[in-house]
């Protein structure tokens, strides 16, 4: 556990980054900090491993006050992660990720071994090993920062933008990533992003600063988009905030209804009386969704059921499985909005099709939900 | 011209202790003692003030100064404090090579990448293994094109060591003079002794490049390259300004 008592920030110049900050990391947990640029972020993060010390208050960590530890040992229990990856030019792949095992004393060959075991969690290839960092992409280049962080295993990771100089396509797969590799190893992590869809996306709690270095809203994502503290915070956290918040909430209680499925292949004649509404679900073997077809459709094949001449499918969204991997309503509506029969297709846990959910039904399901409590506002 | 080859590839100027092999060899000496007492003062000057940031007018201050004395009067006033012999060259040779090695260095551990440097201590790494392990190898290319810079020098300005009645190459050039014009011993030598110091400038600028492509590391030899087309590609103007090192 980590708590910011009541610190200050002011740099020699006069600036106060941060102002009088209280706040309790938890364990296990993705706390992230938002906010526009200059608002002590960077600041607040830094003073957790002692790269920046308050002017003021006590930062404690696991209930001692940080101040009676060397920083370089304080440190390396405490990975850490910037922007940029920062990674050696002059040392291995290998050799980078291996820094901080080497530096409390682990043998080379053991801090290698662990080197090795770590950039194969993080995804990346072996041969990667011997490169040296100026020949990696940014996005490997930000998964050997992590795995380096990683390396001695230390209970808290320190991550500052990691991911904000990627393009979205490559953010987005570290954003995952991330999240899969803390469901395995439960670290106290605390994130830094000015990028406020990141922290929903991650976080399992959100602190929203403003600038002057004061704490604004201290929540889980849910209850930061249902529950803006302020102008200042609801005007941050953007347009949308309600339907954004439909992400939080599971699709358990929509209802699914039975929908046409038609095989691919299958006669047109009988397809045309399976429609209904004017529509169905074309399925293979496994009764996963191919697509739409509407009586218009159907009249310009001949005999059989041709999958590539059908309506492509909106998006889909996943029922309660055993997987625990329920789809959201976020998803459900979507889903239903963006068929062209204005059915939503709800799928298994392995992809087949189960029934379909209309924007009405979820709706209701929502409005069902208010009134039971389960959703704030 | 002709005469200074007649003279250069004469067989008698190849042996013996007045010989060219035997000159040169003084004349490394002298370079290499001087280069050697220039770069253990420079390189930790260099590297510390790097380091905190701490002192950088020195970095200024002496490659300037030391670069206005000239170093025949230097060399001069120390004869005439001293006594002749080694140590005043090597002296003025000394102070003629700390400048280019200082600032070399100085500049090479600034040039470091900060996030870099950060990520050093942010992982636990003490003050001086940052510099040493990090910072140094880094900026490793800036400190050895700083001691090639200083070495050329020494090696053109070790001429100087045979007006206080040394060896080295500089000695065909002042027993040439003395010879005077018309002597087949007096202008030729002159020559041949300047062409011998300049091959030997080159062959050593070689051997030196060779010194730095084995020991920098490949990682920070492509990172020099990336930074150096990502600066052109900023200014396609062509006022790159690259370091002169
Ligand atoms: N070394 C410093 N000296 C003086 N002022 C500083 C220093 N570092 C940061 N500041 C100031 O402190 C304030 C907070 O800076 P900080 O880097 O913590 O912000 P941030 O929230 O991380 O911003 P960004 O999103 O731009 O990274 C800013 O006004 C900044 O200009
Ligand atoms: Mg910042």
């Amino acid at each position: 556990m980590i708590e910011f008592r009541d610190v200050t920030k002011q740099y020699p110049d006069g600036t106060v980054a941060v102002d009088g900050l209280d706040l309790t990391v938890e364990d296990g947990k993705i706390t992230v900090f938002v906010g526009p640029s200059g608002c002590g972020k960077t600041t607040s993060l830094r003073m957790i491993n002692r790269m920046i010390d308050p002017t003021g208050g006590s930062i404690l960590l696991d209930g001692k006050d940080i101040r009676e530890s060397d920083p370089p040992l304080l440190r390396r229990g405490i990975g850490y992660v910037i922007q940029h990856a920062g990674l050696f030019p002059h040392r291995t792949v290998l050799d980078n990720v291996a820094t901080v095992p080497l530096l409390t004393g682990a043998g080379k060959r053991a801090a290698r071994a662990r080197a090795a075991e770590l950039l194969e969690l993080v995804g990346l290839p072996q041969e990667v090993a011997r490169r040296y960092p100026p020949q990696l992409s940014g996005g490997q280049q930000q998964r050997v920062g992590v795995a380096r962080a990683l390396a001695a295993d230390p209970p808290v990771l320190l991550m500052d933008e990691p991911f904000s100089a990627v393009d979205p396509v490559v953010r987005d797969d570290l954003q995952q990533q991330l999240l899969r590799l803390q469901s395995e190893l439960d670290k106290t992590i605390v994130f830094v992003t000015h990028d406020i869809d990141e922290a929903i996306k991650i976080g399992d709690r959100v602190a929203v600063f403003r600038v002057g270095g004061r704490l604004a809203q201290y929540d889980t994502p849910s209850a930061l988009l249902a529950k803006p503290a302020d102008d200042f915070v609801s005007s941050f956290v953007g347009r949308d905030r309600g339907y954004r918040a439909l992400g939080f909430l599971t699709a358990t209680g929509v209802p699914v209804a039975p929908v046409a499925t038609v095989p691919a292949g299958g006669e047109v004649a009988r397809a045309r009386e399976a429609l209904v509404d004017g529509w169905a679900v074309v399925v293979d073997e496994e009764r996963r969704p191919l697509g739409w077809v509407s009586a218009e459709t159907l009249s310009q094949m001949d005999g059989s059921v041709d999958a590539e001449q059908l309506v492509s499918g909106g998006s889909l969204f996943e029922v309660d499985s055993t997987a625990g991997t329920a789809g959201s309503l976020r998803n459900a509506l979507d889903a239903a909005l963006s068929s062209p029969a204005a059915v939503g297709i709800a799928v298994d846990g392995r992809g087949a099709v189960v029934g379909g959910v209309t924007a009405q039904t979820v709706l209701a399901a929502l409005a069902d939900a208010r009134r039971s409590g389960e959703v704030p506002g | 011209m002709n005469a200074a080859f007649a003279w250069l590839f004469d067989p008698e100027h190849w042996s013996g202790p007045t010989g060219i092999p035997a000159r040169i060899l003084e004349h490394l000496g002298y370079t290499s003692l001087s280069v050697l007492f220039a770069a253990a003062i420079a390189v930790p000057l260099g590297a510390v003030i790097g380091h905190t940031g701490r002192g950088t007018f020195l970095v200024a201050g002496l490659s300037n100064g030391l670069r206005a004395l000239p170093e025949l009067g230097l060399l001069t006033l120390l004869v005439l404090l001293t006594y002749v012999g080694l140590l005043p060259v090597v002296i003025s040779l000394v102070i003629l090579a700390v400048p280019p090695i200082l600032a070399g260095t100085y500049s090479g551990i600034r040039n470091v990448d900060r996030a870099v440097v950060d990520a050093a201590h942010g992982m636990g790494m003490r003050s001086s293994t940052v510099l040493l392990r990090v910072e140094l190898p880094n900026a490793l290319p800036l400190v050895l094109g700083g001691i090639r810079a200083a070495t050329l020098q020494v090696i053109a300005t070790a001429t100087i060591a045979a007006y206080v009645s040394l060896g080295g190459l500089g000695r065909f050039v002042i027993d040439g003079n003395n010879a005077g014009p018309g002597s087949p011993d007096g202008y030729p030598q002159m020559a041949a002794g300047a062409i011998v110091v300049a091959v030997l400038a080159l062959v050593v600028e070689g051997a030196l490049a060779l010194v730095e492509r084995a020991v920098v590391s490949p990682g920070v030899r492509d990172a020099a390259r990336a930074g150096r087309s990502a600066r052109m590609r900023r200014r396609p103007t062509g006022d790159v300004v690259e370091n002169p090192i």
